[in-house]
């Protein structure tokens, strides 16, 4: 496959779409506007449907009744907007009905500003709605991740019944970058995957009250609620083993830079720059947010390592709190924080690795 | 002499399932029309209902054919989706008064604005049934309701809405009625709106609105036979019952 030169939000919505997405409803916000567009235009070119919602919650829902009934299905908005889904997204939890969506995250909280931010690692990690249900979450660092984690995430959701969200940002939402599209799966492939949903899916069945399709985004019984909650719980715990993450130079590495996102990708140039100064430093970088590579921080020489480095466009610092939990007191962890819409700059990274290499 | 039979209870209610719903409310009987209506047209097997929260949402449980339950309000969007990309799928709404006029009036203005190919059944009872009377966007002036103790006032609170009229302004919408089941005769032309309803569905016309006006005997502190005679005499003086629009020949 031919490498092309795409925007992240477009590279995103092609992905989405080669992974056999055809229903797309989503609402105008800064900075994810190019999914929409790129969805209105290409989606009728394969047979799928388009529709500008009137409102996030709106756009939500309308995906929550394509899912239902079958089809895989995505919305995407950025930080405020995303608030405003949670109450789509948790019906699509409890309901166990697959979806994707995507975040392509501003400055925050509230209207916050346009430009990249990381201030929604708490609300995707922890809580993305009402009601203590858990998704997959992803974090790409580069166009080519961002598209390869959307073509993923459409079989995780259908795997679990559960929506996956794409933690991106307003700067790999934004740049242009080199990207080898995934496979696009052929109509065959995609009405395939319909057709295995059908028995539970929402598009009518023979009179038979035992099976018909009855999407359920909450219980009357106290007691099946608690058994579909024990059932999700189960389902979360066995994710475990999937998280990942990039381990970078850590066998021998001194100090250690942990980020995610784009500011892993600038995080990772700077101990680039750092090894060529002769200064050991290694990098965590998450892949999945959810759930969260504990693991990868087991790896790390705690006899070597002066300190760990956590790096985030986000104050005050939310990623800290799953870095903390990962290191549990083995280092210092000291953070290098930028927010409001500013960029990370690798020389403040650089800046304060220096910090923790002195000793301070 | 041979027997006939005049009437058999429709399938597409479960015949084991108790009803939750009040004495004198009728949710039931539109249920039951609905569900006549269904059995006529012979469209069970592709039929999906999207439930409103309240009440409105009790019949998940009775109702032996496909259904969800939509976020609050939001009925019509979960039907866009459905509706979208399942055209074969007959699809129709079950909203309240809160659920489609307050929370939802958003997506039910523009699901009709869209022209989108469902079909709604509106029950107007001028009050939260579900959460215990509060007051509805379609509550009567002087009506009491829990947050509401002296009444609807329009000076705080504004005036009854009237959601045919209000989606009459539009363009796309096809077909507007708004009947009641409070005597025989309105039962039988509500059952009759509902078909036209779906019809316009299954002949691909666009949007239609069914907006029924019934008793929430419970929330109105009446008996049943006392919340029939506040729905003739007020509630009707309100929402006058007849044929708002049809452009079912254009479309």
């Amino acid at each position: 496959m031919a490498r092309v030169f795409m925007k992240g939000c477009e590279a995103m919505a092609e992905a989405a779409v080669r992974a056999g997405c055809r229903f797309f409803a989503g609402y105008p916000i800064t900075p994810q506007n190019e999914i929409p567009e790129y969805m209105s235009r290409r989606l009728p070119e394969v047979g799928g449907h388009f529709v500008q919602g009137e409102s996030e919650v709106a756009s939500v829902s309308m995906v929550y009744g394509a899912a239902a009934s079958g089809t895989r299905s995505m919305t995407s908005s950025s930080s405020p907007g995303i608030s405003l889904k949670s109450e789509g997204v948790s019906y699509c939890a409890s309901a166990r009905v697959p979806m994707v969506y995507i975040n392509v995250a501003r400055g925050g909280p509230g209207v916050g500003s346009i430009q990249p931010a990381q201030m929604d690692y708490l609300q995707a990690t922890k809580a993305s709605g009402n009601g203590g249900f858990r998704m997959r979450v992803f974090a790409p660092a580069t166009v080519q991740e961002a598209a390869d984690m959307v073509y993923a995430a459409f079989d995780y959701a259908d795997r679990d019944r559960n929506p996956v969200l794409i933690l991106s940002d307003g700067v790999v939402g934004t740049m242009m970058e080199p990207v080898e599209l995934p496979p696009m799966k052929t109509e065959e492939e995609v009405a395939a995957i319909k057709e295995s949903k059908r028995s539970w899916a929402i598009v009518g069945h023979k009179l038979d009250y035992a099976h018909r399709a009855w999407i359920q985004p909450g219980q009357w019984s106290t007691l099946l609620q608690q058994k579909e909650n024990e059932a999700a719980a189960a389902l979360y715990e066995s994710w475990k083993s999937d998280a990942r993450a990039e381990e970078y130079l850590l066998e021998d590495a001194e100090i250690v830079l942990t980020s995610y996102g784009i500011c892993g990708r600038i995080a990772k140039s700077a101990v680039n720059v750092l090894r060529r100064e002769g200064v050991k430093a290694g990098l965590i970088r998450p892949l999945t947010v959810y759930p969260f590579p504990y693991g990868a921080y087991d790896r790390i020489d705690y006899r070597r390592v002066k300190g760990i480095l956590d790096v985030e466009m986000s104050i005050p610092a939310l990623f800290l709190e799953d870095v903390e939990t990962a290191v549990a007191g083995r280092a210092r962890i000291s953070t290098c924080l930028c927010s409001g819409g500013n960029i990370m700059s690798r020389d403040a990274v650089l800046r304060a690795a220096a910090k923790i290499m002195e000793g301070n | 002499m041979a027997e006939k039979l005049v009437y058999t209870r429709t399938k597409t209610i479960q015949e084991d399932k108790v009803s939750g719903f009040c004495p004198g409310c009728m949710h039931g009987t539109v249920m039951k029309l609905i569900g006549e209506v269904i059995d006529e047209l012979g469209i069970i097997e592709k039929t999906a209902c999207v439930l409103g929260i309240g009440c409105c949402g009790l019949q998940m449980d009775y109702m032996a054919y496909d259904n969800i339950t939509s976020p609050h309000g939001r009925a019509c969007a979960v039907a866009t989706g459905i509706k979208r990309t399942n055209p074969d799928t007959f699809v129709f709404t079950y909203q309240g008064d809160g659920d489609l006029a307050s929370i939802g009036l958003a997506e039910t203005m523009s699901a009709a604005n869209r022209g989108e190919n469902i079909s709604v059944i509106f029950i107007n009872n001028g009050i939260y049934g579900m959460t215990g009377g509060q007051m509805a966007p379609t509550t009567l002036l002087g009506m009491k309701a829990t947050t509401a103790p002296k009444g609807r006032d329009p000076k705080e609170h504004g005036y009854p809405m009237h959601m045919c009229e209000i989606l009459d302004k539009l363009t796309a919408p096809v077909y507007l009625e708004r009947t009641s089941c409070n005597t025989p005769q309105n039962l039988m032309h509500t059952k009759s709106a509902i078909k036209k309803a779906f019809v316009n569905q299954l002949e691909g016309r666009g949007f239609s609105m069914v907006e029924i006006v019934t008793t929430c005997p419970t929330n109105w502190g009446m008996d049943a036979l006392g919340a029939l005679d506040y729905l003739e005499k007020n509630m009707l003086a309100e929402f006058p019952l007849g044929l708002i629009r049809d452009r079912t020949k254009e479309a």
